[in-house]
């Protein structure tokens, strides 16, 4: 038999038996997660299924994370089922401001290496950052995963995406991200896995590793699989266990020059209009906005302070800053972090989803050009039809709101 | 669930993302119909009106993207869609659509205007377009998809079956 790759070794233990590309299987599920956008329909399914229980109470975790603080009494009342729920079965909740929920299932050890994790949030994905078989799904597939702890799919294909060389300072993991997608394309991944290896990773935090782990569904993939070459976690895991075998079989094989890269953004209204940031030089701002389960972290909001440190927001200019967690704002709060952004004209929100989907909070107005670190910009996307949303890395985003307009950061600091 | 109906097409391009079939301000209710009378907005602000009950969307590669939220087939669904036709579809879309009973197809060389008459025969997997007399054989699904989908979503399928049965994939 010939060599597994990442998803065929994770599936393979979950379905207990070898299942190679191609196949059709059910699995063992470890781990299921939903949001207040998707856990009232998947609550809802649950219950007209028969089911009572999820099958694994303290390994089914509920978010909110979406709408949260309620805007208004209709989601104030979604709240209240997932609250209800938990309650009653004992469902892992994690209530208002506590953090977006890939960051906590990260942050609070909710999953491991090796596991297969579904969650009804698309990037999900985001836990092949320590090589988690984590994909996103609906709600009723959800519903089904709390039932019987278990689902079906097709084994993937998978493509290795290898990036060479060391990134030069002042380019980010985003930008790592966002050069991939750029590359790979919106749908260049989909139905398929992909492994994201190669010099650059090995120094990478695991925070930078969620970062570009999370924008895999922005290919399409259905898991991002970062390798585990100088992954750093608080316990002890199996890099084989994660990692390929060396005659793994791969449906595509591409590479990054990592070391050549320059800071990159996305264009409205696609993930995948990645340019050079040269190509927008310029580009005048109304918003710029930091945060989200892509770079919502305190290494970004680190990164978004160097920057304005000492400086002010351009006038007419909104900055606005949502930190992942409570943790990683309160992290903020003791090192100084906070103040800085706040002495340089950042308003706070709470830590969650609401502004990147355009459910709460920040929405811009007609005509208005926003920059941020989302992973998505979609038409409408922010919750206004008429804006413009240009995806980059903390330090391009914090680097707009001085300027008012898109400069490369590096020329700030001169 | 019927297996052959007839509807009138209306087309659409490519990388449609669930943002444009529901965006993400009107997700959060368990009013289906407040989802419904969203649906498409901000891709054709004109598509609720023009919309008749058993019609047919038609649409181009990646139909579906991004956000896992299952409102966007659902708003399709009670909107009265009858069936998605595209070249192709994101993965989650895909499941989401089949799981609650709204059927896709995936025919990649279907051509089609708005207008159109379409027939669309699921047992078969033929798509016929009535107005050019052109047919179109839709992608193998597998069985397990053909199953809930014939039952008319997974919640039926589950409480028929009870668990997901590693033979009947």
């Amino acid at each position: 038999m010939a060599g597994m790759t990442v998803a065929e070794k994770i599936l393979s233990r979950h379905a207990g038996r070898p299942v190679a590309a191609d196949e059709l299987t059910v699995i063992d599920v470890d781990a299921a997660m939903m949001s207040d956008t998707t856990a009232p329909l998947a609550i809802k399914a649950f219950r007209e299924m028969g089911g009572t229980k999820p099958w694994n109470p303290e390994r089914t975790f509920l978010v909110i994370d979406h709408a949260s603080p309620a805007p208004n009494e209709r989601i104030a009342r979604l709240h209240d089922i997932m609250r209800e729920f938990s309650r009653e079965t004992g469902a892992v909740l994690y209530d208002v401001g506590e953090g977006i929920c890939h960051q906590l299932m990260i942050e609070d050890d909710r999953v491991r290496p090796g596991e297969a994790f579904f969650g009804a949030d698309s990037h999900t994905c985001t836990y092949g950052a320590l090589g988690a078989f984590a994909t996103g799904v609906g709600s009723t597939d959800l519903a089904a995963v709390m039932l019987t702890g278990k689902t079906w799919l097709k084994v993937p294909r998978t493509i290795r995406l290898e990036i060479t060389g060391r990134i030069r300072p002042g380019v980010e993991a985003k930008d790592l991200a966002l050069a991939m997608v750029g590359k790979l394309g919106f749908a260049g991944a989909t139905y398929q896995a992909v492994e994201i290896c190669g010099e650059a990773l090995v120094p990478m935090s695991l925070d930078e590793r969620m970062t570009i782990a999370n924008l895999g569904i922005e290919m399409g993939a259905k898991a991002a699989l970062v390798h585990p070459e100088g992954l750093e976690l608080p316990y002890d895991f199996d890099a084989s266990a994660i990692s390929p075998d060396p005659d793994a079989s791969y449906v595509r094989e591409l590479t990054i020059d990592g070391a050549a890269l320059r800071p990159q953004i996305s264009k409205p209204p696609r993930p995948d209009a990645t340019v050079d940031i040269d190509e927008l030089i310029g580009t005048k701002v109304d918003v710029a906005f930091i945060g989200t389960c892509v770079n919502g972290r305190l290494r970004d909001l680190h990164a978004a302070a160097r920057i304005l440190e000492g400086k002010r927001v351009a006038p007419g200019v909104r900055l606005m800053v949502s930190a992942a967690s409570q943790k990683v704002f309160l992290a903020a709060a003791k090192d100084g972090t906070l103040a800085t952004l706040t002495a340089a004209g950042a308003t706070f929100l709470p830590s969650g989803c609401g502004p990147c989907v355009g459910t709460h909070l920040g929405v811009p107005g007609d005509g208005e050009v926003v920059v941020s670190t989302a992973n998505r910009n979609f038409r409408g996307r922010m919750g206004n039809p008429e804006a413009l949303v240009y995806l980059a890395s903390p330090s391009v985003v914090a680097a707009a709101a001085v300027a008012g307009e898109i400069v490369d950061p590096a020329d700030l600091e001169d | 669930m019927e297996s052959r109906f007839t509807g009138r097409a209306h087309v659409y391009g490519d990388d449609i993302d669930t943002d444009r079939i529901i965006a993400g301000k009107y997700t959060k209710t368990l009013n289906l119909q407040d989802l419904a009378d969203h649906v498409l907005e901000d891709l054709d602000i004109d598509f609720r009106s023009k919309l008749t009950k058993g019609d047919v969307l038609v649409a181009g590669t990646n139909f579906g993207c991004g956000s896992s939220r299952e409102q966007a087939p659902l708003a399709l669904k009670v909107a009265g869609v009858s069936a998605v036709v595209a070249k192709y579809f994101a993965r989650i879309f895909f499941r989401n659509a089949i799981n609650i009973g709204l059927p896709v197809l995936e025919v990649p060389d279907l051509e089609a205007d708005s207008g159109d008459e379409v027939e669309i025969d699921l047992k078969a997997g033929v798509v016929k377009n009535l107005t050019k007399h052109t047919e179109y054989r839709a992608s193998a699904m597998p069985q397990v998809m053909i199953d809930i989908l014939d039952q008319g979503g997974l919640v039926a399928y589950l409480k028929k079956n009870g668990t997901y049965d590693a033979s009947a994939l």
